[in-house]
Order: C-alpha cells, then sequence, then structure tokens
C-alpha cells in the first residue's frame, strides 16, 4: 500500500496547473549551495537533481512554504500560484 | 478598467493605480479573479483576508453584527489550500455558532483518545475513552478543511458578509504609513481596517512589517495521507459509536530522530493519518517527511489501523511551532493578524494546537474591529485592544503559560530513548521466560543502563512538569 511513488501520490490529488511557475529559483546560486535543503524538504519533490544541477517543477507543488524557509541561500522566489491555481484539496 | 481608493481618514476618494494591467493577464488560461462591484470601490468597513477558521471567524463575527466585511480567499473554494493536523475543540466555535454540531460539517465528535509510544516493532500506548455525547459543546471533533472551512465561509455570508474565492490578496494599500486596504487580482480594495488571516506564510503580515519569522527551528511540516475506508470498519475497527470518533496521537520511531510525531483521526468515512516534524531536524537527519510517513505507515500498529484502506489525497502544511517567543506584534495602523499568520499555535508537550486559537483569534479581531468603529478610529492605539482581549482569554495566557515548552521539546530524548525504554520495559514486563522475576523497578533500571541516567530522567521529569 505505500509503495506509491511520488508522482502516484501527487495524483492523487486535484490541480489546475498553471502555465507559469508560481516559483522560481536561481539556478547558478543552486549550482554552488553544498547542502541544498530543498531536495529534503519538499515534501512533493519538486526539486530534483539532474547531472548535477537543480531543477524546479511547480506541477505538484503543495504551496506549504518549506522550500522558502529552508532555503539560506536567498535563490527561491517564492509566491502562492495565481488566483484559482494550484493544489485544490478535496478532503484537506 | 479603473479603481478607486477611498482613504478612510479624509473621506476621500482618490484614483489608485492597478498593481496589474488587465492585458497582463493570459485571456483563457484559467479561472479568473471575479470584478469588484462598484459598492465596493467606495471603500469597505472592512477586508478579512483567507477564509481558515481565523478569517471565517472574524469575518461572521462582523457580519453578525451588521458591519460591511468582505474575505478574500485565494482557493477557488474556502478550504481548498488547508489542511486538518488535529482536533477541533468546540467551545469557541459553540460561542460563535450555537450547537454547531448540528450543522457543521463535522467528521467524528472525539471519544477516544489515545497516546501511542513506538519503538521498531511494538507500541505502549495509553488508550482514554468516554463518551462524549452529553457534553458536545467542550468535545473535540475530527475534522476535513475543505468541507469545513466551505461551510465556515458559507456562514459568513448567510450572515450577510461578502466572500470572494479566487482572488488572491498580494499587496497592501499604504496611505501615510497606516494600511488602508488590499490589492488583490489587480483591484484595488480600500478598507478601514485589515485583518489578515492569510496563514502561515503570510504575504501580508510581512509586507506590514507584522510578520512572523519563519526559521526550521521554529516550524513544522506535516504530511498527511487521507485513507478511504467503510464506515462500518472504522467503528468495528476503533471501537467507536456511529458518530463517535478516535484522536491517536504518536511518539517515537514514527520520525526516527527527527523531533515531532504521529497522528491518525478517524473521519465518517476515512482515515487522516500524518507526521508533523520540525523542519531542521529533518533537515539534520537528511530525511524526508513523506519517507517517515511511509514508515509510520508500515509500522506494525499502524499498519493494523489503516489496513485495507484507499489513499485518496496527499496533502502538506506548515505549522508555527516556536510558542509566544515567535509572536510578532499583532496590530498596527489599520490592521490586526490572526490565526496562523500570527503563530498564535500552542506547542505543549503534549500537542499543537492552532484550530482554537486562530477561531479565538479571528473572534477578538473582529470584537476589536467592532469597538475601534464606534470610536471611529483604527489607529494603532485603539486597535491594541486586541492584545488585551487575547490577554484575557486562554490565547494569550495559554501561550505565556506554556512559554518554555519549545524549549522543551528540543530534547532528542522525547523522540529516542524515552518511547524506546517504554516499549523495551513493556516488553520486559510482559514476558514470562522460565527465568526468575525482577520487580519493575529493577527492569526499568536494567533497560535504562546506558540510555538514560537516573539523574538526567529527574531532571527531563522536572522541565516535564511546566510544559505537559
Amino acid at each position: 500500500m505505500s509503495d506509491m511513488t511520488m508522482e502516484q501520490r501527487l495524483a492523487l490529488n486535484h490541480y489546475d496547473v498553471d502555465t507559469e511557475a508560481h516559483i522560481k529559483i536561481k539556478p547558478d546560486v543552486c549550482q554552488d549551495c553544498d547542502l541544498r535543503p530543498c531536495l529534503y524538504v519538499c515534501p512533493a519533490e519538486c526539486f530534483k537533481l539532474k547531472e548535477g544541477k537543480i531543477s524546479f517543477s511547480h506541477e505538484g507543488c503543495l504551496e506549504c512554504g518549506s522550500c522558502r524557509i529552508c532555503c539560506d541561500q536567498e535563490a527561491i522566489e517564492w509566491a502562492y500560484p495565481r488566483a484559482g491555481f494550484g493544489i485544490s484539496y478535496e478532503y484537506g | 478598467m479603473c479603481c478607486l481608493l477611498f482613504i478612510p481618514q479624509t473621506n476621500k476618494i482618490l484614483f489608485a493605480t492597478k498593481a496589474e494591467p488587465t492585458s497582463a493577464r493570459p485571456a483563457c488560461s484559467g479561472p479568473r479573479p471575479p470584478l469588484y462591484s462598484s459598492a465596493m470601490s467606495d471603500g469597505l468597513e472592512v477586508v478579512v483576508v483567507g477564509a481558515g477558521p481565523a478569517g471565517c471567524a472574524a469575518a461572521y463575527t462582523l457580519a453578525k453584527a451588521g458591519i460591511q466585511v468582505l474575505l478574500v480567499e485565494r482557493s477557488k473554494f474556502a478550504g481548498g489550500k488547508n489542511v486538518t493536523g488535529g482536533v477541533l475543540y468546540g467551545s469557541v466555535l459553540n460561542e460563535l455558532i450555537p450547537e454547531f454540531w448540528k450543522e457543521a460539517p463535522v467528521e467524528r465528535r472525539v471519544q477516544r483518545h489515545v497516546i501511542s509510544m513506538l519503538s521498531e516493532k511494538s507500541s505502549v500506548s495509553i488508550d482514554f475513552n468516554k463518551d462524549t455525547s452529553d457534553h458536545p459543546e467542550s468535545a473535540g471533533y475530527t475534522v476535513l478543511r475543505a468541507k469545513f472551512d466551505r461551510w465556515f465561509a458559507q456562514k459568513v455570508e448567510e450572515a450577510g458578509g461578502m466572500v470572494i474565492t479566487g482572488s488572491r490578496a498580494d499587496d497592501l494599500i499604504m496611505d501615510d504609513g497606516r494600511v488602508a486596504g488590499i490589492v488583490a487580482g489587480g483591484d484595488s480594495i480600500a478598507a478601514k481596517v485589515v485583518i489578515a488571516a492569510d496563514g502561515v506564510n503570510s504575504l501580508l503580515a510581512d509586507k506590514a512589517g507584522l510578520g512572523i519569522s519563519l526559521a526550521p527551528e521554529n516550524v513544522n511540516q506535516g504530511v498527511k495521507e487521507v485513507i478511504k475506508l467503510p464506515r462500518e470498519t472504522i467503528e468495528q475497527r476503533f471501537n467507536v459509536t456511529s458518530d463517535g470518533g478516535a484522536a491517536i496521537h504518536f511518539l517515537g520511531f514514527c520520525t526516527r530522530g527527527v523531533h515531532g510525531g504521529g497522528f491518525l483521526y478517524t473521519n465518517q468515512e476515512s482515515l487522516s493519518l500524518g507526521i508533523v516534524v520540525q523542519l531542521k531536524t529533518l533537515l539534520d537527519n537528511k530525511l524526508k517527511s513523506v519517507e517517515l510517513l511511509e514508515s509510520f505507515k508500515e509500522h506494525p500498529t499502524v499498519r493494523e489501523w489503516v489496513k485495507g484502506g484507499t489513499p485518496v489525497e496527499y496533502s502538506a502544511h506548515l505549522v508555527p511551532a516556536g510558542g509566544l517567543r515567535m509572536v510578532p506584534q499583532l496590530y498596527t495602523d489599520g490592521m490586526l493578524v490572526a490565526g496562523d499568520a500570527a503563530a498564535l499555535v500552542l506547542s505543549t508537550g503534549r500537542a499543537l494546537e492552532g484550530l482554537n486559537f486562530a477561531l479565538a483569534s479571528g473572534l477578538a479581531a473582529a470584537e476589536t474591529v467592532k469597538m475601534a468603529r464606534e470610536k471611529d478610529d483604527f489607529s494603532q492605539q485603539t486597535l491594541s485592544h486586541y492584545v488585551k482581549l487575547m490577554s484575557d482569554s486562554f490565547v494569550l495566557q495559554d501561550l505565556v503559560r506554556f512559554f518554555g515548552a519549545p524549549q522543551f521539546l528540543e530534547n532528542p530524548r522525547l523522540y529516542g530513548v524515552y518511547p524506546e525504554l517504554a516499549c523495551s520495559l513493556a516488553g520486559r514486563v510482559f514476558e514470562v521466560d522460565g527465568n526468575p522475576k525482577s520487580t519493575v523497578w529493577q527492569l526499568a533500571r536494567e533497560e535504562m543502563k546506558g540510555k538514560v541516567s537516573l539523574w538526567q530522567l529527574v531532571r527531563d521529569a522536572m522541565a516535564a512538569r511546566k510544559t505537559i
């Protein structure tokens, strides 16, 4: 039962996905970051390490704000999605 | 489209610049924020931002008093961005909406409270059972916020308040150093006073200089699965009545050394299973909360509770957990901050309690506004009445009493050694292996060896006196 991948988990939820990302990262700054807390604290695993580079995809974001708090490099430009977009919990 | 800005102090209406030109919005890429009626361009009395329990309590109280109030919510519907990780106790809500349990979409009235300490393979629990049907006003209720907040916002509307969902408040209108309204969806909405109840990541409070300083040390992350199970299975498995429920809190192996705990609540036809962990120790241990949630779900004790269920939702939310030390100044000229936006969450050694604090602070904010309105003075000085009201209620009294709790909860033994000890000691007590028996005290001393000294245990117990 707990053999769900993150993709399967997020697929349980309802999202209105915006075409534009509400959170932006600064890849140059991320490149030099040693700790990379975003890789651990994002509960939706929106941050990925691909070929040594941090990438961010906003589609599965749960809008919790953990990345905003844990990034000590000021590499994250954080905002809520535009009105009507993003996660929409059915249960909550 | 032009927007008018009303300056309450001078009774002047001024043209305001729009925050976002209409053309900047893609024409058909999704829901569009509603346009505000011309009545609003004259300036409102009160704008409340955020339709969670704090915002709804404030808006409802004001609407009931016949005061013009607009409640603005960024989600498509109230509750759509919110997550429950706790039990809603009825006392404050009952004050606002008497006998709320007869109409509110509460899930189950808690009759069974369990505290369970986990080791890797076993658990020791305190299981408190009591029929709470004869005092529903002070009982705890399990809730699902997408349903509950939606109902509450509807109550605001029924009481005569205006509710606009799908509208994100992006900025404050500032006038000569005081807050004079908000900017939402590109429209300026002037108001005599703003109540910011926009949650833990309150961008409005930040803009007014009242923001809480969030840090990995003082913020907990909750992740949760809602697991569908038939109603009858829940009632049999948890031994609860048809409207009764169970609230189970876990401590120990479920967080694998990370500060925090787990929870399991019964809803009508589902379970809420989650963990709440401090961001700092999560990072220190390089663990992901979803991994903790998964292994928690596989724990022999938990596995039996959730067996046969189907996950239907995965959610995450932050909880301010720094206690009073974290609470910012709660008001400024033209604005009050309530709920999670003001970090009004009680952290004790027992639990994190935010729902009632949100409701009570929303109510106090509304009462303050009512008073300020009579004087037609929304200055900082008048709005300071808010703190007075909360000092007279449990909100600030509890936060003061448990001032030291967040520090006490920094003790790693609470999440590792102690739950482990409780389980290993129980294992020894309930074991007959043919050898001569020892007393429980002798067994305890043996189990403590190399893990914690008696002196340390006494010191921790003394510290716990003030914080649990």
